[in-house]
């Protein structure tokens, strides 16, 4: 059994400012190679884009009954991700679970940057790309507004509502660390910090509204993620196509989100550790909370999976059923496999206690977790459309090499926008692990002083049989 | 009688506590504990024990928001929708409610976010000019204690901050 500390309760706050600054300036050189990484897969994406562009939806492979194509999957894919920052932040915030404080910044930075990269994919989807804004709930120049009943609208106001939250959220919560960054920096880091920061001064009177904005973004942020992916979520369950016209949707992809944000947190958990030698602050009793946070999450996605196939095997309609086979046994049959292996299969990893303390080994897991996540939301938009209720209409489609290039180039869309944040502002809370170390050390001592009360009563009792008067 | 601004820089919250108790207790006479500020590198949770409860008013603009948020949200819909009657409905509601919730819903929730934003930015005095007084070692790791005092108040306030073994004092004349 290990029997480590979440942090050293005994690290100095000014080390601590000073570790978090530095890392800030002086990273690894895998850093700079995962940055040249990802500027490479974005210039695959643009190139791919520019050819949609020039050339229509054709090179993309869309065509009818395939009219949502892998782009739509990873839409829902990436708003998928969107909820760890929420989870780890905002839930683990008001249930007082201190660990998350040296981890959640940059969960909270990943919610951002997966909605911004999200809401690229309705509007690469679109083809005419310059109509983007028709979604907006405007009034157009013939009086008409958009359909109001329509999911899609609601994602739109759903998206919007919650980018704009997470980024004050994620906003709002780095302040003090800005005036942090802004007391110790210099050159143009110094005026973008001291914008930034508003004249922050660490009072008695910021800190009490502080803490109270953040407790109140932190209570709507929760309902408010649950309400963005059960709304996605309704973009399939409201039409009447066969595997999308499903109750558990809403909660399936629910967990499904929190699911693929965990594995991501654990992704970039060991990245930004090796990154940025974070050892001392993300450490392994960390690491293996989450992963036991993944693991539970993972069970009830498991749970859900189940209670949907079940649901459409004992429900009997007969093209829900067939649909249904056809993900197990149909053309599409290995993407499933490898969902259900890495879904459900391989998170038991996360189980074991000597596998989640080795970072390389979770750091593989962890991808393979989001693999799993990747092809489920594939599952559910394609073998869908390719066996609709017209048999006339059934076709296999696979995504062509302009489509697969926009989704791999939105992955390095993701990581370039996230490295050159946590290259800019501080990936790990300050403020917040000095609190963590603050009260641990309190803590600690408090013991302390019981423990030695306890044992001087103890002694006392023993050689006088009576209380001693520390006792009295 | 000129007025002054007087910062005490503390190692640790328990001899910035102590101070603050003293002033408290009067010990300084014409200086009274509303008027001090501390400043710290985190928040501490029995900070009211000594300073006394000081209230916080952002979720009334909280509240506010999601009041107005849900309204604009409602008559927003309906006027689009009351206003769409050209196109055939379907037999459909004009107003559809439950569609609307939906939407409603993420519009409370979008200005009770915005106003909670704005209410923190004006409760709790940011974008105004910083204080010459600020000191760098409060983001760090030493808590300060400002206080305004009138000139005959100054040199009790010093002594007090010393006898609590304050690391620097620093001043200046307000006006």
């Amino acid at each position: 059994m290990y029997n480590e500390k979440d942090i050293n309760e005994q690290i100095a706050w000014a080390k601590i400012n000073a570790d978090v600054l530095r890392s800030m300036e002086n990273p690894r050189k895998g850093y700079w190679l995962a940055v040249l990484i990802c500027v490479l897969m974005l210039i695959c994406a643009a190139f791919a884009e520019y050819i949609q562009y020039t050339t229509g939806m054709g090179p993309a492979n869309l065509n009818n009954p395939h009219m949502w194509g892998m782009y739509i999957s990873t839409f829902v894919f990436w708003i998928g991700m969107s909820h760890s920052g929420t989870l780890l932040s905002a839930i683990l915030h008001i249930i007082h679970a201190d660990w998350r404080k040296p981890i959640y910044r940059f969960a909270e930075a990943m919610t951002t940057f997966s909605l911004m990269t999200a809401g690229l994919f309705p509007i690469i989807h679109l083809g005419r790309v310059w109509n983007m804004y028709w979604v907006l709930p405007y009034v157009s120049d013939r009086g008409h507004w958009p359909n109001f009943r329509s999911p899609l609208v609601w994602d739109a106001f759903a998206i919007s509502t919650y980018l704009s939250a997470s980024m004050l959220f994620l906003f709002i919560g780095m302040i003090p660390d800005l005036a942090i960054c802004r007391d110790n920096a210099k050159g143009w880091r110094k005026k973008l910090y001291t914008v930034l920061s508003l004249g922050w001064m660490g009072t008695d009177r910021q800190w009490r509204n502080f803490r109270k904005t953040y407790l109140l973004m932190a209570c709507f942020l929760i309902p408010l993620a649950v309400s963005v992916h059960s709304i996605v979520s309704a973009d399939f369950a409201m039409s009447i196509m066969p595997g999308w016209h499903v109750t558990t949707f809403p909660p399936y992809f629910v967990a499904g989100a929190l699911y693929s944000g965990c594995a991501a947190i654990i992704t970039l958990f060991v990245l930004l550790r090796y990154f940025f030698r974070f050892e001392e602050y993300m450490t392994t009793p960390i690491m293996e909370k989450t992963c036991k946070l993944t693991f539970a999450i993972a069970m009830v996605w498991t749970y859900l999976n189940l209670v949907e196939f079940c649901s459409v095997w004992y429900g009997h309609d007969i093209y829900n059923k067939e649909v249904l086979i056809a993900k197990a046994t149909g053309p599409y049959a290995w993407v499933f496999w490898i969902m259900i292996f890495c879904g459900s299969v391989v998170p038991f990893t996360l189980a074991v206690q000597k596998l989640r303390r080795h970072m390389p080994t979770m750091f593989v897991v962890s991808l393979l977790l989001n693999l799993s996540m990747f092809f489920e939301r594939w599952m559910i938009v394609a073998p869908t459309l390719s066996m609709s209720h017209d048999p006339h209409q059934w076709d296999i489609m696979y995504a062509s090499v302009v489509q697969w290039a926009i989704v791999f180039g939105s992955f390095g869309w993701f990581g370039l926008l996230f490295l050159v944040f946590v290259k800019i502002f501080p990936s790990v809370s300050m403020y917040e692990v000095k609190e963590m170390v603050f009260h641990r050390r309190r803590h600690l001592v408090n013991e302390e002083a019981a423990a030695r009360f306890h044992r001087r009563k103890d002694d006392s009792q023993t050689t006088t049989g009576e209380p001693g008067l520390e006792g009295a | 009688m000129s007025k002054h601004c007087v910062m005490g820089l503390f190692s640790d919250f328990d001899e910035a506590f102590a101070a603050i108790s003293d002033i408290r207790k009067t010990k300084v006479p014409g200086v009274s504990v509303d008027d001090v500020t501390l400043k710290s590198p985190i928040e501490h949770p029995e900070i009211e024990e000594v300073l006394g409860e000081r209230p916080v008013h952002v979720q009334k603009f909280t509240l506010f928001g999601a009041i107005f948020g849900v309204t604009f949200g409602f008559f927003f819909l309906a006027g689009a929708q009351a206003t769409f009657l050209v196109q055939p409905q379907g037999g459909k509601a004009v107003v559809p409610l439950p569609s609307n919730f939906v939407l409603m819903y993420e519009m409370l929730i979008f200005f009770a976010v915005w106003c909670t934003f704005f209410a923190y930015l004006f409760l709790s005095g940011l974008l105004r000019k910083r204080h010459t007084l600020y000191s760098e070692k409060v983001s760090l790791d030493q808590v300060g204690i400002l206080i305004d005092v009138d000139e005959d108040c100054l040199e009790p306030i010093k002594d007090l901050f010393k006898r609590h073994k304050a690391l620097e004092i620093r001043e200046e004349v307000l006006r």
